[in-house]
């Protein structure tokens, strides 16, 4: 079904992934948004756009991954944060509108938002 | 749901939850029809009957942190609102297809909106799945199929953020292009509007536009 340039896109890209991809397994960011149906709800979708959004204006690299709904409906948008080596911290009610400060303050400037943390994961040895 | 498309996310959210491996979506549109269908068959657990029977009460679900399920009762209510219906059929052991048609120019048919972010909060799922899309308007068509991308990508997982801004592009591009040339860009009826990047529709015949293919 691709035709020929994009499998060529996909072949660089590939290259040029795997080169940084262990360095990045080390670093790593990892932010992860609920999408169980109350995170869609309450507008996950476009926590994701403006998380992606975020990252791109700040340069940024970071895996950005979905899941399902956790128990804590009332919460969403639930969004977890996990740098190598520093605890995984879950954030609760992430509306876009807080995107810009989450981020500058967890990734850039490496402080908790205290108000919107709701818990968080020990970091798993590695 | 304000938007067709956070339906469908839902519907792909269920069937990743029943640990599909692959979804196959389908979005129909059809004006001179007045039709407009989603499909998501999966390869997941399947429900058993007296299951498949009830999962569109809104008070069942298969979860053990709360005892509601409005996923798929939410889709059949904006189905029926709009003259239209929701199927629902499934084999244990082989998974669920659900099928919500709606009335295309039904007034309370909400627009399709963001389709492109549906599918990225899919394939950006934990869960790795394969999808198998397609999209039609009218006679024309767009397809993505992630097992492709897979095989070219390797051991590059589709959340690497280089993989991840392909993906974006790509839909974007194929979703616009379906619509190029209509009178209504956004596939909604004359009350809706869908929210179009812009500048979107403007969008050159690039490098990805080859991913379209008559389907």
């Amino acid at each position: 079904m691709l035709r020929l340039k994009s499998v060529e896109e996909l072949k660089k890209l590939r290259e040029e992934a795997q080169r940084d991809m262990t360095v990045r397994a080390k670093t790593g960011t990892r932010i992860v948004i609920g999408m169980g149906t109350c995170g869609i709800a309450a507008g996950a979708r476009e926590t994701m756009h403006a998380i992606l959004a975020e990252l791109e204006r700040l340069d940024i690299e970071a895996h950005v991954e979905t899941v399902g709904c956790i128990g804590m409906c009332d919460k969403e948008p639930l969004v977890d944060i996990e740098q190598a080596g520093m605890p995984r911290v879950s954030y609760a009610g992430v509306t876009t509108d807080r995107v810009p400060h989450l981020l500058e303050e967890h990734l850039v400037k490496g402080s908790l938002v205290q108000e919107w943390a709701v818990g968080w994961l020990d970091s798993q040895p590695a | 749901m304000r938007e067709l498309s956070l339906h469908l996310l839902d519907l792909m959210e269920n069937a990743v939850e029943a640990g599909a491996t692959r979804l196959d979506v389908t979005i129909e549109e059809s004006q001179s029809a007045d039709s407009l269908t989603l499909e998501v068959r999966d390869n997941g657990r399947g429900m058993p009957p007296e299951l498949a029977r009830s999962a569109m009460d809104p008070f069942v679900t298969t979860r053990k942190t709360r005892h509601l399920g409005m996923g798929l009762a939410l889709t059949n209510q904006a189905a029926l609102r709009c003259d239209g219906r929701l199927e629902l059929t499934s084999q244990v052991g082989q998974g669920t297809a659900v099928r919500a048609t709606f009335r295309h120019g039904h007034i309370d048919r909400a627009p399709l909106g963001d389709v492109v972010g549906a599918l990225l909060a899919i394939l950006l799922s934990q869960r790795p799945v394969d999808l198998v899309y397609r999209h039609r308007v009218e006679d024309r068509c767009f397809a993505l199929d992630t097992r492709e991308v897979r095989q070219l990508l390797g051991p590059v997982p589709l959340t690497h953020p280089l993989a991840r801004e392909w993906l974006v592009a790509t839909l974007r591009e194929g979703e616009t292009e379906l619509r190029l040339g209509m009178d209504d860009p956004s596939g909604s009826s004359t009350t809706h509007r869908d929210p179009l990047p812009k500048g979107a529709v403007s969008a050159p015949h690039g490098a990805r536009a080859e991913v379209i293919t008559p389907c």
